[in-house]
């Protein structure tokens, strides 16, 4: 768990340097060609982490887990197969100030951060749990409250 | 790396491997990103940059080829090189004096005699009051008019300082005159210069100025040092090389420190008034105080009323300068520079040598009468022809030291109010006028679509025209330049998605223009916070401040822009032409330019496979070089450059000196790099010989050639490294699709599913080659202009992408042959012709703003969106048209005029940096039917088209067909659910939206989005790029074209045109119910014109207008009308030319006869007839009723 800890905190950092960089392509402090290829860097990471963090969830039988996990790493999936012949990748520089794609890729990092915020907590309890002894179990609630303090 | 040399057959010599050291190539363009960067140029930068990179390679290549001279074969017609420069013509200023209007030209002489005169009397009568410093008088310079009392010192000085200055940006005419002395007679009149008023005085007026000036040195640290040079070059040491943000002080105010010295009391006025030192005779102290008062009573009430965002604090020593991303047009303080505003007219065309005038413009363009603005004294209007002019110079020139108290001062004023009424004034008399309105206007007439058969016009169909004010509507920008899909804006988003309409704007901003007022100011006048340029639709709050019509923040006025140079009188700024008109065109100072500006630079890209060779197009292209050589846009500085590529790439060095060009073959196309990186883009001028003498031999150089393979790739990757440290234009022929090296692409077409009415493949790019490629020249100013001449599949959606990521423009010539396929030979001479003529614009930035509230969320066009509202147009070309999408984010509840303004940024051939600036001004409205009333159908369905390319590519063409069915199908029916009172058994369209389904069925049956007919790929990926860059005037014709009987043409409703008679035919509807075989038929597509004649047309036609004696001998292939001396033929052909002139390209004429193969594009022309795969307009109409009633 500590592992999936870590990566998915990986994941928060990985999407949230998304959102910065879109958000700077917004208020145009960085150029489009710089920004899509600084993203488009980090898509192919995001997509195989994500995948294999989802296949370790179903060999270690956490059905709940990976079935959370599986829409997401199949839309990851799916936008990276989908992306036209032509294009330089997810972030295309010469689109992505058409149709409302940007807002659209800053909408999907937001959900998708949420998600893996939602996640890492998630597996933060679950790690807790198991760690801790059956008998402090129930003082749990105190050590997760105490952790957003830390 | 290894490369080698090889030379063909020819070459008696061969040259062994050579290797060259990559890494020293690879330098290029990183060396050119460092320079780029850091923004501060060398003078010497170009050259020294071009002779760093000197090298062993050259030599050995160099001895090697000199060897080469016995190769007669290829070069064999050579003529003696003539080893120089030195008959190089002044081609700048010979074709410039020529292009020069000639009405203009005519009152030249006029115009001297008046100054020399009149100013040398009124100099002497007054004596210099002090109290006219204001008022300056006009005066030329003392180098052309002897006779003014003026210190030849000064003058010298100023002349002398100009001339070693290169990027003198505020001085543009006089530029002209450095760089051409002989033109320098025709540019005196844009020179205005301030009489030396009270030339003693200066020296007191400085030095008090520059006491408060030390004073305020801390509040006012961005303008004080050019305040500083001010005073300096003005008053007391002119003769100080001064550095170039204010080496154009000299030439606004020669010698007179006068001007110069209230420019600054009035910066430092507004921070602290006690501090101005300034004599208190002096109009700007002592008047502002009490102006403040009256304008205070006259506009308190409106000012209270004002229903907008707050006013923004008043200081001009904020010191708001925010990195603007638009990096060139960085911020200027508005307080402290002077500004000279030069009534040049039509000069821009002159210089620029490649305008072609339009006459229609002439009766369409508003012209400001000078009622709209009536003040005390006589104004003319701004620019408009220079016989116009001249009353008001004469007017101007006593000058009648204006005093606050003056009655006429004073009722100008008011009259000024009324002029710029605040928003709620404008939004009552809008509410007056749609009251007004309430008989329903003719706009929204309802017209029952089925019952109607005739609904198109006589004539073209004519521009909405804004319901705006009748002011407002003269000052509003042309319709051929900028034209919004509804000239009535709704006023939320709700009320826009209800009328199921497309809000967005088309534009062609750098349209060719006969009329263009061209304002030489230091100071541009913008808004601090959102930097839109001043425009006609900007509300002067009082005398010192206006309000921006975008973002509504009160900002100052300057001072200099309170001296109207048109009507030599202070105080008006809002007679000034920048607010006379909506489009104006400044010259850009320093502060617009990253690096000087870059010179003109042609590299041409040549497929010299076998392919190209068979199709012959080297022929037509060298020689229209040949022809035109002399007129491509451009100065002294104009570089020239070739590469051919088979299955290698050769370069040719023309380095000035050398006997005859040399041939460099790079055969190591996965590695390309350039031979000699110096002496291949040589200056047109220098070598001139040597290049005539390549394109003299260029067509005969591969006669022979075998190779079939074409490596596009790594011949761009060379021109991309050849260009990347200047930019400039690069223009592709391609004849084949590229098999070798980088960006090889394969047939994708299969020919079986070219009628298929189900899915259509391939229309996007296969690789992302060409649009990194398209990237890179355009990050690199770099423009890629595509010329393909196929026969066969070429990928044209592959390959259109480095033009349209790059700015450049594509032109496909299928089944191209020199000789069997005339038409579109001629086709490709005429359109070279104009290439390359036309005007250019090289490193230009095109924003587009709108009104708070308004978002642009698409563009459309070929270029690169380099952040949200801001276009990266490596090149721009006069025939670019662009169209944007916008969206309403916010309600407009507020305001009832939204406004929108272009401004394009560029270098123009001459090396001067320009901003071509226009604004539309539109009410917004609350009710559905004023949506419906306002709406452009042409407008609409060209951004239709656009839209649906957008979506043929991205989701099916069948999608964007059904998009297009949709959006008339959605747009009617909302229409008829407003009008309750309509039957719905019928379908009925407001008066405005009339043609909508017409036009709508004409774009479905386009090449672009037809289904079930032939249609080749290219084709149609052609004409889907030709709907995204064509502008709309264009587009327009090619979607629906205009059909004219010429057999009958008759004298009655003709026009007249420069004393020549055009008859006006009416328009036909396009249908074959409307072709007799009695009669002859033009159609007029845009870029030809079809000329259809009937079996059993009258001989007497056939006769005078063919030149042939009956039909049967009427030639099939026949593209010229003779001269014939017979009135009908005489009409005829007028008519023919009168078409011809309105449009920037020469359309090719085609004579059709019925058993022409040419006959099926005729016919498929005719969109309101039945084809076996699409409806007629009749059953289009009934299947929009079924499908709103259900």
């Amino acid at each position: 768990f500590s592992s999936k800890n870590s990566s998915y905190s990986f994941f928060s950092c990985c999407l949230a340097l998304f959102i910065i960089t879109l958000s700077d392509l917004e208020c145009d402090y960085i150029n489009a060609r710089s920004c899509c290829s600084k993203l488009n860097k980090w898509v192919v990471p995001e997509v195989i982490g994500h995948a294999v963090v989802t296949v370790l969830m179903l060999i270690s039988l956490h059905w709940f887990i990976f079935l959370l996990n599986l829409p997401v790493a199949t839309w990851n999936i799916y936008r990276y197969i989908m992306v036209p012949s032509g294009n330089m990748g997810v972030f295309d520089p010469t689109e992505i100030h058409n149709r409302g794609q940007l807002k659209s890729h800053m909408k999907e990092a937001m959900i998708k951060l949420g998600f893996h915020l939602l996640c890492f907590f998630m597996y933060l309890y679950r790690l807790v749990s198991k760690i801790a002894p059956k008998q402090q179990r129930d003082c749990l609630p105190a050590i997760i409250s105490s952790i957003p303090l830390v | 790396m290894q490369s080698q040399m090889q030379f063909p057959s020819g070459y008696g010599s061969h040259l062994p491997n050579y290797s060259a050291p990559s890494g020293h190539y690879s330098q290029v363009p990183n060396k050119a990103a460092a320079s780029h960067l850091d923004n501060q140029y060398r003078a010497s930068y170009y050259p020294g940059y071009y002779s760093a990179p000197a090298q062993n390679v050259m030599t050995s290549v160099g001895s090697n080829v000199l060897n080469a001279q016995e190769s007669h074969q290829l070069y064999n017609n050579t003529p003696p090189h003539s080893g120089g420069s030195s008959d190089r013509p002044v081609q700048g200023a010979v074709s410039s004096a020529s292009y020069l209007h000639v009405s203009a030209q005519q009152s030249y002489p006029a115009f001297d005699n008046h100054y020399s005169t009149s100013v040398s009397s009124s100099v002497a009568s007054q004596g210099f009051p002090l109290n006219s410093d204001h008022y300056a008088m006009p005066v030329v310079s003392g180098a052309m008019y002897p006779n003014v009392s003026y210190p030849p010192v000064a003058a010298g000085v100023v002349y002398g300082q100009t001339f070693t200055s290169q990027s003198l940006p505020a001085v543009g005419q006089f530029k002209e005159t450095n760089a051409f002395s002989s033109q320098s007679t025709s540019v005196p009149h844009s020179l205005q210069q301030h009489v030396p008023v009270g030339y003693n005085t200066t020296l007191s007026t400085v030095s008090s100025a520059q006491a408060v000036q030390d004073n305020l040195s801390r509040n006012l640290t961005g303008s004080v040092p050019k305040v500083n040079n001010q005073i300096n070059t003005g008053g007391i040491d002119s003769s100080q090389p001064v550095h170039s943000v204010s080496q154009n002080v000299p030439f606004t105010k020669p010698g007179a420190g006068t001007s110069a010295a209230s420019a600054v009391v009035s910066s430092v006025r507004s921070p602290a008034p006690s501090l101005s030192s300034k004599p208190p005779s002096s109009p700007s102290v002592t008047q502002s105080p009490e102006l403040a008062l009256q304008e205070g009573m006259q506009y308190g009430g409106y000012v209270n009323n004002q229903a907008s965002s707050a006013p923004a604090p008043l200081s001009s020593s904020s010191d708001d300068e925010e990195e603007d991303e638009e990096d060139e047009e960085a911020a200027l303080d508005s307080s402290s520079t002077t500004s000279s505003a030069s009534p040049v007219l039509n000069n821009y065309d002159a210089l620029e040598g490649g305008g072609y005038p339009e006459t229609r413009s002439v009766t369409s363009s508003p012209v400001p009468s000078p009622s709209v603005l009536q003040t005390s004294k006589a104004s003319k209007p701004f620019g408009y022809g220079y016989p116009a002019l001249q009353p008001g110079y004469q007017n101007a020139t006593p000058p009648t030291p204006v005093q606050p108290s003056n009655p006429g001062h004073h009722s100008g004023f008011q009259h000024y109010a009324q002029q710029y009424p605040g928003v709620s004034q404008l939004s009552s008399s809008l509410g007056g006028l749609s009251l007004q309105h309430s008989q329903q206007p003719e706009s929204l007439r309802p017209v029952n679509l089925t019952h109607d058969r005739n609904i198109l016009p006589v004539s073209s169909v004519p521009a909405p025209v804004p319901n705006l004010n009748s002011d407002l509507r003269k000052l509003n920008c042309s319709p051929d330049s900028f034209r919004c899909t509804l000239t009535n804006i709704p006023q939320t988003q709700a009320l826009l998605n209800k009328a199921k309409l497309p809000l967005g704007l088309l534009l062609h901003p750098f349209r060719d223009l006969t009329q263009l007022p061209v304002i030489t100011s230091s100071t541009i006048v913008r808004c601090r916070s959102c930097r839109t340029y001043i425009n006609p639709f900007v509300s002067f709050i009082d005398q010192r401040r206006w309000k921006c019509n975008l973002c509504y923040r009160v900002n100052d006025v300057p001072e200099e822009f309170m001296y109207n140079p048109l009507t030599r009188s202070y105080g008006e700024p809002h007679k000034r032409p920048e607010v006379q008109n909506s489009t104006v065109e400044f010259i850009a100072s320093s502060d617009y330019m990253l690096r000087p500006p870059q010179p003109a630079v042609y590299l041409f890209v040549l497929d010299v496979s076998h392919n190209a060779v068979e199709a012959g197009y080297l022929t037509i292209l060298c020689q229209s070089l040949l022809e035109n050589l002399d007129k491509l846009p451009g100065d002294s500085r104009t570089r020239i450059g070739f590469i051919t590529f088979d299955s290698t790439v050769q370069f040719y060095n023309l380095q000035e000196g050398l006997s005859q060009p040399q041939m460099l073959i790079v055969s190591d196309i996965d590695d390309i790099f350039l031979p000699t990186p110096d002496s291949l883009l040589v200056n047109l001028h220098e070598s001139k010989e040597l290049i005539k003498d390549l394109l003299n031999a260029l067509p005969n150089m591969f006669t022979n050639t075998r190779e079939t393979h074409s490596a596009l790739g790594p011949a761009l990757q060379a021109a991309f490294k050849l260009m990347s440290p200047t930019g400039g234009r690069i223009s592709v022929f391609q004849t084949q699709l590229p098999s070798l090296g980088a960006g090889l692409l394969h047939s994708r077409e299969d020919p079986n599913q070219r009628s298929s009415t189900k899915v259509v493949q391939h229309l996007g790019p296969a690789t992302d080659f060409y649009k990194k490629l398209a990237l890179d020249c355009s990050g690199q100013q770099t423009a890629v202009d595509l010329f393909l001449l196929s026969s066969q599949y070429s990928d044209l959606a592959s390959l259109a992408c480095m033009s349209k990521y790059s700015a450049g423009c594509i032109y496909y010539y299928p089944s191209f042959h020199r000789s069997h396929n005339p038409a579109q030979a001629e086709k490709l001479q005429k359109d070279l012709k104009r290439y390359l003529t036309r005007k250019i614009g090289f490193e230009a930035v095109m924003r587009i703003r709108c009104t708070k509230g308004l978002s642009i969320h698409t563009f459309h066009g070929n270029f690169f969106v380099r952040s949200t509202d801001l276009l990266s147009l490596a090149n721009v070309n006069p025939d670019a048209g662009f169209a944007v999408q916008m969206s309403i984010e916010e309600s407009l509840t507020d305001t009832s005029l939204v406004c929108f303004q272009t401004a394009l940024l560029y270098t123009s051939s001459k090396g001067e940096r320009r901003i071509r600036v226009h604004t539309l001004c539109l009410p917004v409205v609350s009710s559905l039917s004023d949506v419906y009333a306002g709406a452009d159908v042409q407008a609409v369905v060209c951004l239709l088209a656009n839209m649906a390319v957008d979506r043929s590519v991205s989701s099916s063409l069948a999608d964007a067909r059904d998009a297009l069915v949709n959006a008339v199908v959605d747009s009617l029916a909302a229409y008829m659910s407003t009008a309750s009172n309509l039957q719905q058994s019928m379908l009925i369209a407001p008066n405005s939206l009339k043609l909508f389904p017409l036009y709508i069925l004409a774009l479905l049956k386009q090449k672009a989005f037809r289904t079930g007919t032939s249609t080749r790929l290219d084709d149609r990926v052609y004409a889907m790029c030709q709907m995204k860059s064509q502008p709309l005037v264009h587009l327009m014709k090619m979607i629906h074209p205009n059909l004219y009987r010429i057999d009958k043409l008759t004298d009655e409703s003709t026009i007249h045109v420069n004393d020549r008679v055009v008859p006006q035919p009416p328009l036909q509807k396009l249908s074959a119910e409307k072709l007799t075989r009695e009669g002859a038929f033009l159609m007029d597509c845009g870029s030809i014109f079809y000329l259809w004649i009937g079996k059993n047309c009258d001989n007497n036609f056939i006769k005078d207008v063919l030149g042939y004696p009956n039909y049967a001998s009427v030639p099939q292939k026949m593209t010229q009308l003779p001269e014939v001396d017979a009135p009908s033929s005489e009409r005829t052909r007028s008519f023919i030319s009168w078409l011809r002139d309105s449009r920037p390209l020469s359309p090719v004429l085609q004579v059709i006869k019925d058993e022409n193969p040419a006959k099926t594009d005729f016919f498929q022309h005719l969109i309101e007839d039945r084809t076996e795969a699409a409806f007629s307009y009749y059953e289009f109409l009934l299947n929009i009723q079924q499908q709103i009633c259900k």
